[in-house]
């Protein structure tokens, strides 16, 4: 029987986490000089208070979904995803390569393009760590962080060489077609009279980020692989004793991840940039592991984690655009949330078993009496 | 991947949160005080105190508050996905004029400066032909040729060298005035340019700025030349330890080592910022370029570095200066066509 009721394990420890990190954050700006409060007003109503500030919560949101479900989907095979930051990078490879190079008519069938081509790249770069995983044991946290380094390597070659717009003095690809372009919140919601979204990033990829959450939750929970990956997970003797390939569990699990966290380039890369840039995705693939770990490894888990860190990565840019926090203490609440929220996990929940426990004692003492 | 905050970073910050606990609610005012039709300064991300490129920026916006007793909005960016996200924001404010300082803008602000017809923008470092856009460049190329005379004329050992940070056409266009300045007074001297990278990081990269110097000096070099943005306070550093005269670049960097660097090759970011920022919301748009006759490029002579510049040395570069300005001396620009006569790549 679990010590803890699923309510507390699922919504209050990291309810409390994220107080724990917003008290300390509180704490560092107060040390600085300036308001906490103002500065939680400001984060407030720059990320929730207008649809330009949604657009952009939004899009961050979808960044993380991608690279959250990346992390979880490995997590249930009990595999650990460190590369999603390179795997979303060759992902862009893909996009790019799609969107530069094939003439498309239309953006959906673009979008449906450069969505397999980025998951393919994504999975693609997921493959090798994998199988050296599967057939030679090699520990997948290492591998796929030096994957990420392989990745960033690539890119950089590519975007100073091959890929750049010759004469230019960025390390960035052409501008991408016009028929490629997705449409963003700002086309899709436009009213004619009143524009939502105004000039924020937000675009469709947000929809295909929600498809890929129902998805996801029906393969784990609906489907026989799903089945056999969490039995996997669980236990690898058991899943071998009953018949589960364990080759087959990590490689698929892990293609599937690589697959996710490079999908997440439609949406920086097509949606947002539409060109490709170096280093575009920008740390997404390392918050994914964190949005993973606080919503807990469930799809719907991840989407609310994933907006949190939306509002977290928008409400951060609106202190720097409008205090004189400097940037590097904005990165230090950003990284508070996901120490208290991702590492130190362990640190709430056993004061808080304890705390059931002895609840559940008196409650039973006081039935005996 | 946030960059790691070399250590001079880390003395600002300290120096920045004992004023800010003297100086609390008088923070709190000036950050509610930027309001609309205020001028706004984007940072690059090498961040508003680099020593160099970007300090003279923050400097120019400094200088402006002070004499005007406005306040002026500024932002340091953490990505690049936020330039766009900060030219609108401020754009959206009032701010007016905006500047932003460094070539990596010239695309976010060529997509946003259409939709804010009403707002004055300045870019540094990068032409974006719009009708609302000021855009400055500097000959960058007729500074370096300057300081490459004193180079040549302070070297003992006939070797000078050159550490650039992303090998870009504008950071080439340095290295080319440099050798040109370098052979105009000795034809025979010997030139050694490195790069530090081919990506952004490579602008604050002290350490391996300090390795490629320590590598010059031992083919022989005697002075070095940093046009690397953050990446030169390592090259400073190692050419002092190691005894060698050094050239600082965009902001006067004379005086972080007295007595050991030569001089500075003076962009001067900082008279672009401040002008824009004048002439307020009446900025005048178009094209702008800063030479050595308009006093946007030159050499910087101080008490550091009085002692090192011998009265036929500042002769020498001074009527070298007057002849460029002149018209009678045309030195070659790599960007032209990208070939250089004096230095091969």
């Amino acid at each position: 029987m679990d010590v803890m009721p699923k309510w507390a394990d699922v919504i209050l420890i990291p309810l409390i986490s994220i107080l724990l990190a917003a008290i300390l954050s509180a704490i560092v700006i107060l040390a600085i000089g300036e308001n906490p409060w103002e500065a939680l007003k400001l984060m407030v109503s720059g990320a929730l208070g207008s649809t330009y500030g949604w657009g952009y919560t939004l899009y961050y949101a979808t960044n993380f979904i991608f690279t959250g479900l990346a992390v979880a989907i490995a997590f249930h095979a009990r595999m650990f995803n460190i590369g999603g930051e390179g795997q979303a990078l060759i992902g862009g490879l893909g996009v790019a390569l799609a969107c530069l190079f094939i003439p498309w008519p239309h953006w959906t069938l673009a979008l449906l393009g450069a969505a397999v081509m980025a998951a393919l790249f994504g999975a693609a770069w997921a493959a090798i760590p994998a199988f050296l995983q599967a057939k030679r044991g090699s520990h997948i946290v290492i591998t796929t962080i030096m994957f990420n380094f392989i990745a960033a390597a690539l890119l950089n070659y590519l975007l100073i060489g091959a890929l750049k717009v010759p004469g230019s003095m960025e390390p960035a690809t052409a501008k991408f077609p016009e028929a490629t372009h997705l449409p963003s919140f700002q086309d899709m919601f436009n009213f004619g009279d009143t524009t939502f979204f105004r000039g924020a990033p937000a675009n469709i990829t947000f929809f295909v980020g929600l498809a890929a959450c129902v998805a996801l939750w029906a393969l784990i929970w609906r489907t026989r692989l799903g089945y056999e990956i969490r039995s996997f997970g669980h236990s690898e003797s058991a899943a071998k004793y009953a018949g589960i390939s364990p080759t087959r569990i990590i490689m698929v699990s892990m293609l599937i991840s690589g697959g996710l966290a490079g999908m997440m380039a439609i949406n920086n890369v097509q949606g947002e940039a539409e060109r490709l840039v170096l280093n575009a995705v920008e740390g997404a693939g390392f918050i994914g592991i964190a949005v993973a770990l606080m919503g807990r490894s469930h799809p719907f888990g991840v989407l609310l984690a994933a907006l949190l860190f939306g509002f977290l990565y928008q409400g951060g840019a609106e202190l720097a655009l409008w205090t004189s926090i400097p940037r590097e203490l904005i990165i230090v609440i950003q990284a508070l949330v996901i120490l208290f929220t991702g590492a130190l996990d362990n640190m709430v929940r056993m004061p808080l078993e304890r705390l059931f426990l002895s609840m559940r004692r008196a409650k039973n003492e006081g039935r005996t009496i | 991947m946030p960059d790691i905050t070399s250590q001079y970073d880390l003395g600002e910050i300290l120096m920045k949160m004992t004023q800010k606990f003297l100086g609390a609610t008088a923070a709190l005012a000036l950050t509610a005080g930027a309001a609309a039709a205020d001028p706004a300064i984007l940072f690059d991300l090498g961040g508003k105190f680099d020593k160099s490129f970007n300090e003279s920026a923050y400097n120019g916006a400094e200088r402006w508050a002070q004499e005007t007793g406005g306040s002026y909005a500024e932002v340091e960016i953490q990505s690049d996905a936020q330039r766009e996200q900060a030219i609108r924001r401020f754009a959206e404010s009032g701010a007016n004029p905006i500047v932003m300082a460094g070539f990596s803008w010239a695309t976010p602000l060529a997509e946003v400066a259409a939709d804010y017809p009403d707002t004055k923008f300045a870019i540094i470092d990068m032409v974006v032909d719009a009708p609302n856009v000021r855009s400055v460049v500097f000959n960058e190329h007729e500074g370096s040729y300057l300081v490459g005379m004193m180079a040549a004329m302070a070297s003992e050992t006939d070797t000078v060298s050159f550490v650039g940070g992303m090998d870009i056409p504008l950071i080439r266009r340095f290295a080319c005035g440099y050798a040109q300045g370098v052979k105009a007074v000795n034809p025979d001297a010997t030139i050694i340019a490195n790069m530090t990278g081919t990506t952004p990081a490579a602008w604050n990269d002290p350490v391996k700025g300090s390795e490629l110097t320590q590598a010059q000096i031992s083919q022989g070099s005697d002075v070095v030349f940093a046009a690397a943005g953050g990446t030169g306070v390592g090259v400073l550093q190692t050419a002092a330890d190691e005894g060698i005269l050094s050239i600082g670049v965009d902001s006067n960097q004379n005086y972080l080592h007295p007595g050991q660097v030569l001089t500075s090759m003076m962009k001067r970011v900082d008279n672009a910022v401040y002008e824009a920022m004048m002439m307020g919301e009446d900025l005048e748009t178009g094209f702008n370029v800063m030479g050595i006759g308009n006093g946007g490029v030159g050499y910087a002579l101080d008490e550091f570095n009085a002692d090192l510049v011998s009265e036929e040395m500042q002769a020498t570069v001074d009527t070298a200066a007057a002849a460029i300005t002149a018209g009678e001396l045309s030195v070659h620009d790599y960007m032209g066509d990208e070939t250089c006569p004096a230095l091969t790549f």
